[in-house]
């Protein structure tokens, strides 16, 4: 019987939790389902409505922007090329550069360390200005590379991948040694199918970290053909039901890849600790 | 590092150089753009700029506005620690216990994390708004809410708005670090302790505190730099300047006030922050928890 209670209990809890998750979400969402104008009269909505079909196509095929120039189409298509792009760069140079910090004697190794780790405490946010005037000296602004090195510069998947290879046992590389396996081949035969699973993490991390970026795309892309769904919300104008559509749409990519994937990611995390 | 190594002259650089390539273009070079504009004095018509020693650090001090921005930016991570921690950790202990749908309850309760800060911050705007918004009738009918007004008003609508994806991120680390504890010390606890309560104080809760660390952390710089898209979409520092963070007041002197040596002088007093945190976490935090 007290088991029963306390299980009551506990349910009871993690509802309240739940609420408090997916209520603000769902109003946002019943929301976009009803026309502007029933919105205006009676607030937020708590239950759907029937212009679901209307209000989303509008809004993804719609020009919208100041000169009209981009649809909502084409901001999912380059938060979609920036974040794979952030992601894959950060990956692949972060897999190296572990490899070349863990599994080399390099002269100057902790001076190399530290120039890569010291990084962390220099997040995008507080170089901001300066970036700016050096992507502009590049000639990077308004394009791809300029929306993704920069944010790409980042040592924590270098973290994540340094922290992995410690753990995996020196055997391996004896053993490897001894078959007169070079360096190059012990990297792309042994280590890289072992780090699949934190590879993948890594990846979904940085991907969403790439697709949630506000600031930086806010102040690299004074064309609106380079716009990005984050930066699209505070910019677009239309009407209230087409922005409900449009808060809802934009976390969608995301939402979707942490569901799907969450085994690997919290998997690929915690393989660390 | 390891024990066995490979011995080579240069196929090490070869791994290493695409990110030190990028990290010395895209980070190192505007770091040091940032200390020489600290250092610095533009004039007014940005014609020339002359060696200003720690002016532009005097400056920022004797800032009222400074002082706001780095008060409000301690009471904000405070808060969002404390509520985003103590919901986040109620949640995974229950989930933790219960017997039916607990990957139900995992799934649910994680997704928020993947929501980018700015689209909660519209998302609680309208939830906030005078015309729509039901936190703002509800708040309003209980006090007269008016947070473009009140201090009191606007810290809650931009509280709320930071803690609500947070709470995600706590409730995954917890629960993995609940679920890494072992069963046997928990049922051994069982038959020295019989209240469930105070079991969970005297064992698992001093068990679970690397990941309660790391968490306080995390979310600290959550609040210090990704709550940029949040207060940006929200109350934008009002009133006043009441609700800016350190990182959001530098973006206004520096990109709209176009006040380079002060932004920067403010990015170099964060970074300063940031070591300091960061040191206090290696020497004092890490050296006092037992890990297993």
């Amino acid at each position: 019987m007290t088991k029963f209670i306390s299980s009551t209990i506990n349910h009871f809890i993690l509802s309240i939790g739940l609420l408090i998750m997916i209520v603000p979400i769902w109003i946002i969402f019943a929301s976009s389902t009803h026309s502007s104008l029933f919105i205006n009269t009676n607030g937020l909505q708590f239950f759907l409505g029937d212009n679901f079909i209307d209000n989303y196509s509008r809004v993804l095929f719609k020009q919208s922007g100041f000169f009209n120039e981009i649809t909502a189409l084409k901001m999912f298509f380059n938060s979609f090329v920036m974040a794979t792009g952030i992601a894959t760069l950060s990956v692949i140079t972060s897999l190296m550069a572990a490899y070349g910090l863990v599994y080399f004697k390099v002269k100057y190794a902790t001076f190399i360390f530290w120039l890569i780790f010291i990084t962390l405490l220099v997040p995008l946010e507080l170089r901001i200005m300066p970036s700016y005037i050096v992507m502009s000296k590049l000639n990077l602004v308004n394009t791809f590379a300029g929306l993704i090195l920069p944010i790409s510069a980042s040592a924590i998947a270098t973290f994540f991948f340094r922290q992995f290879y410690k753990s995996i046992p020196d055997e391996l590389l004896e053993a490897a040694k001894l078959d007169g396996t070079n360096s190059l081949r012990f990297f792309i035969d042994f280590l890289i199918p072992l780090s699949r699973t934190m590879i993948a993490a890594v990846f979904i991390f940085m991907f969403v970290f790439g697709y949630n970026q506000y600031l930086w795309p806010l102040i690299m892309t004074t064309s609106e053909q380079y716009w990005t769904v984050v930066m699209g919300l505070k910019t677009m104008y239309g009407s209230i039901s087409d922005r409900f559509a449009f808060v809802i749409m934009s976390m969608i990519p995301p939402v979707i890849i942490i569901i799907f994937l969450q085994k690997l990611f919290i998997q690929g995390i915690f393989q660390n600790k | 590092m390891k024990k066995v190594q490979f011995k080579s002259n240069y196929s090490q650089y070869f791994f290493l150089a695409p990110q030190l390539l990028i990290l010395l273009i895209f980070l190192y070079w505007p770091i040091i753009q940032t200390f020489r504009d600290a250092f610095t004095m533009q004039d007014a018509f940005g014609f020339g700029s002359q060696f200003a020693g720690f002016d532009n650090f005097l400056f920022i001090f004797s800032d009222p506005s400074y002082f706001t921005a780095f008060k409000f930016t301690i009471i904000y991570s405070f808060i969002i620690t404390l509520i985003t921690g103590s919901i986040g950790l109620l949640l995974a202990v229950q989930a933790n216990k219960v017997m039916h749908g607990k990957s139900a309850y995992k799934t649910l309760l994680i997704w928020p994390y993947a929501i980018a800060p700015a689209v909660v911050g519209v998302m609680a705007n309208y939830f906030f708004s005078e015309r729509y918004g039901l936190l703002h009738h509800l708040f309003n009918n209980l006090w007269g809410f008016n947070w473009y007004e009140n201090v009191f008003d606007a810290y809650i609508y931009v509280i709320i708005a930071g803690s609500w994806k947070q709470i995600s991120a706590n409730f995954i680390f917890f629960l993995a670090g609940l679920q890494a504890i072992q069963k046997t010390v928990i049922e051994a606890s069982i038959i020295d302790c019989k209240s469930n309560i105070r079991r969970f104080w005297t064992i698992t809760f001093p068990l679970l505190m690397p990941t309660t660390f790391f968490l306080i952390i995390i979310n600290i710089t959550y609040a210090f730099f990704d709550t940029f898209g949040i207060i940006d979409t929200t109350t934008i520092g009002a009133p006043g300047s009441e609700t800016k963070t350190l990182v959001y007041k530098a973006y206004i002197d520096g990109f709209k006030g176009l006040d380079l040596g002060s932004a920067g002088a403010q990015s170099i007093m964060m970074m300063i922050i940031v070591l300091v945190i960061t040191i206090f976490q290696f020497r004092y935090i890490e050296g006092k928890i037992h890990y297993n």
